[in-house]
């Protein structure tokens, strides 16, 4: 496995910039994704590491050797993209010995045996090797194209939304699975995807893109709880985080066109500021310091979600369970005050 | 408003079923999903009451009054589909009035009530634009105000917010379900969302296969799920459940773990369980991490969700056979693969199915 990384990379297409001197560093071993919506650059950087686009300046590096030069075959990387590229005719031996038959490697059949047997294991399909693979189901199909990006031993894998096609529940066994496989395997591994959940639960690292710039890089636990804009406080968590317009008044901390206020700390804010509440932090209890009505109540089962009015301000709060409450029921809220996020005019967390 | 009755409602193409026979009551001012996989049959049962599908046998009454046989505009109810069909050249006034016209309508009244529906929806400020100029969500909204609009005895809606991103989807969930607290008008909403589903309906109808799976209250259909399609289909992970064998009073489960069952359940596994295999089911949060605790299992991966982590455990060490348990914990819990947690489950939150018949014990 390799450290790859991307320095100070741009790619116009036309008229419109891809990407803007991105840099960002995948270490030795590391599950690192590129998290962001449609247009943001993800996979435009994703196939440039692989060498299937050309950067219009910047470097990719692979162990601190510059790359540029060579040829995606010469990279040594293994991608799996969101379609399953399989050989439909061919069984899932066969598929997973593939990259192993090739003229460049020249692999011995009893090692290819030894190899295809061992992924199979891993990936669970071991009883599906004879099986044609025009006859599997979706989520077999993605594990056979895994076994065979695994199968070769690349530099890095690089995975560009390889669960969006496959439906929740099966995208949930899968993601379980991915994450299992890197960890034992330690496979430096890029990963692309849109899916906030996604990002959390797979990443060591995550880089978040928007219009071709990486806005913020950090741990999951980092990106969660120290959102560096307003965007990327939206990007992540469900239910969504709450955003209030709020001013900065005689020491208390007022949400406009609520009655809510909230004693200053001791953070240096601008006169007017968003503030941000994760949904969790905002808790119904009796002896809550804030007021407000029950506007609406979504069970989910594991928990619930109350919309709680305050003013013409409604506050998302997370519950345990099911609740007893109803709706238009008047309740006392508390907000966990060390958990609250600034945000300043221009949507950049306030420190 | 209106009840809506299904009466051994059945739809087959050919010999193939693709509703078999239906007894269902939606009550007046009701919110109904009807909920599963693509293909389940829910769509066509939404499309029987509606009257675009023609049942094969069985009987629709719309307030008592028989409409089996009736045509879609003389059932009194509007259709809402998961695609923008609003008309490109008139102004979303125009494309939420002109139903009203159709029907001639005084003018003043149509005026009255557009202006009422769009203040209801919020899009007031949209009223003079055309639908292009309109974000996906605005658009849905409109597609909803031409349906509120006519004060139709009950909605049917068919995947409406398939088609938005999940930010959106959110949003839209909760102004229906606002929109139905302020109307109650009965309705009847078809998702393969099972989240979307706990969060807006009154009651759900989960389908599978062309069969009523159980109809229950969100609370229901999660704590006490009828059978072992609706305890995986619930949730998100589903309900975790470990096949074990029951021999008095202690479930033996894999990777030599025992479950000692309360007292309250013996009776009923030894008289409803055809032989000693029996499934154990629980949510992921009926489960509690603790270093004594009765179940032993090595963390197979651990995912943090922002506010809280989920651990999959494996119950038996073997990855080619491991059955897992996804177990609910601190957002602050952070194992590394292999390392051995154990947890004890609350009891009143442990369910029993049958394999044999998939259904739950009672």
């Amino acid at each position: 496995m390799a450290d790859v990384a991307l320095q100070q990379i741009t790619k116009h297409f036309r008229n419109v910039t891809a990407l803007r001197e991105v840099s960002f560093e995948v270490r030795d071993g590391e599950f690192f994704v590129l998290l962001g919506p449609t247009g943001a650059g993800k996979t435009t950087s994703l196939r440039i590491i692989a060498g299937l686009e050309k950067q219009d300046s910047g470097s990719v590096t692979f162990d601190g050797e510059s790359v540029d030069a060579r040829s995606p075959a010469e990279r040594d990387i293994a991608f799996v993209f969101q379609q399953y590229s399989l050989y439909p005719t061919m069984s899932v031996y066969d598929n997973l010995a593939f990259p192993l038959r090739s003229p460049l490697r020249k692999t011995p059949e009893a090692e290819i045996k030894t190899r295809v047997t061992a992924v199979a294991e891993i990936l669970r399909i071991s009883h599906l090797l004879e099986r044609k693979t025009a006859r599997l189901s979706g989520g077999e199909m993605q594990r056979v194209s895994i076994g065979r990006a695994i199968v070769r031993k690349p530099r890095i894998f690089l995975m560009d939304e390889p669960l969006s096609n496959l439906d929740a529940k099966l995208r949930e066994s899968l993601r379980i699975e991915l994450e299992h496989i890197q960890k034992t395997q330690h496979a430096t591994t890029l990963y692309v995807t849109h899916d906030q959940v996604e990002a959390l639960t797979l990443a060591d690292r995550i880089a978040v893109l928007r219009q071709g710039r990486v806005i913020q890089l950090g741990a999951p636990q980092d990106i969660y709880d120290r959102p560096a804009t307003v965007f990327v406080a939206q990007l992540v968590g469900t239910p969504r985080i709450n955003l209030l317009p709020a001013m900065r008044t005689n020491g208390v901390l007022q949400i406009e066109q609520s009655p809510l206020q909230i004693p200053a700390g001791s953070t240096a804010l601008p006169a007017k500021f968003t503030l941000g509440i994760r949904p969790e932090d905002v808790q119904v209890t009796a002896d809550g310091a804030f007021g407000g009505e029950i506007a609406l109540i979504e069970p989910l089962g594991v928990e619930t979600i109350l919309y709680i009015k305050s003013g013409s301000q409604t506050l998302l709060s997370l519950a345990s369970g099911m609740v007893q409450q109803r709706i238009g029921e008047s309740v006392r809220f508390s907000i966990v005050r060390e958990r609250l996020h600034y945000f300043d005019g221009d949507g950049a967390r306030v420190v | 408003m209106a009840t809506i009755e299904l009466r051994q409602v059945e739809k087959k193409f050919g010999e193939v079923y693709a509703v078999q026979p239906v007894d269902l009551t939606i009550q007046d001012g009701e919110f109904v999903v009807l909920l599963g996989p693509s293909g389940c049959g829910k769509t066509t049962t939404l499309r029987m009451i509606s009257g675009l599908e023609a049942v094969t046998t069985g009987q629709i009454l719309i307030d008592g009054r028989d409409v089996t046989w009736k045509h879609p505009s003389d059932r009194d109810i509007a259709f809402v589909f998961q695609f923008f069909a609003l008309y490109p050249h008139m102004t979303v006034r125009q494309n939420i009035s002109f139903t009203l016209e159709a029907q001639k309508v005084p003018r003043a009244e149509i005026e009255q009530r557009v202006h009422e529906t769009a203040k209801l929806l919020q899009i007031e400020h949209l009223l003079r634009l055309r639908p292009r100029a309109l974000s996906g969500g605005d658009r849905q909204r409109v597609t909803l105000a031409r349906a509120l609009v006519r004060r139709p005895a009950a909605f049917l809606m068919d995947e409406p917010l398939g088609a938005l991103d999940a930010d959106f989807r959110a949003i839209m969930r909760a102004e229906i379900k606002r929109l139905h607290l302020a109307q109650h008008a009965t309705t009847v909403y078809v998702t393969h969302d099972q989240i979307e589903a706990m969060a807006m309906s009154d009651r759900i109808v989960v389908m599978s296969n062309a069969v009523v799976q159980q109809v229950g209250t969100p609370a229901q259909v999660y704590y006490d799920p009828a059978n072992l399609f609706v305890a995986r289909f619930i949730g998100s992970p589903g309900m975790n459940l470990i096949p074990g064998q029951y021999v008095e009073g202690i479930v033996h489960l894999p990777g030599d773990n025992h479950y000692l069952v309360p007292d309250g359940w013996r009776g009923r596994l030894a008289q409803q369980l055809r032989s000693d295999d029996v499934i154990v089911g629980f949510r992921p949060e009926a489960a509690q991490i603790a270093p004594g605790g009765a179940l032993h299992t090595t963390v197979y991966a651990d995912a943090l969700h922002g506010a809280y982590t989920m651990l999959h455990l494996a119950l038996d060490g073997s990855t080619a056979t491991h059955t897992m348990a996804h177990v609910r914990a601190d957002r602050d819990v952070d194992y590394d693969i292999g390392t051995p947690v154990n947890f004890d489950l609350n009891p009143e939150m442990v369910r029993f199915f049958d394999p044999k018949t998939e259904l739950a014990i009672l």
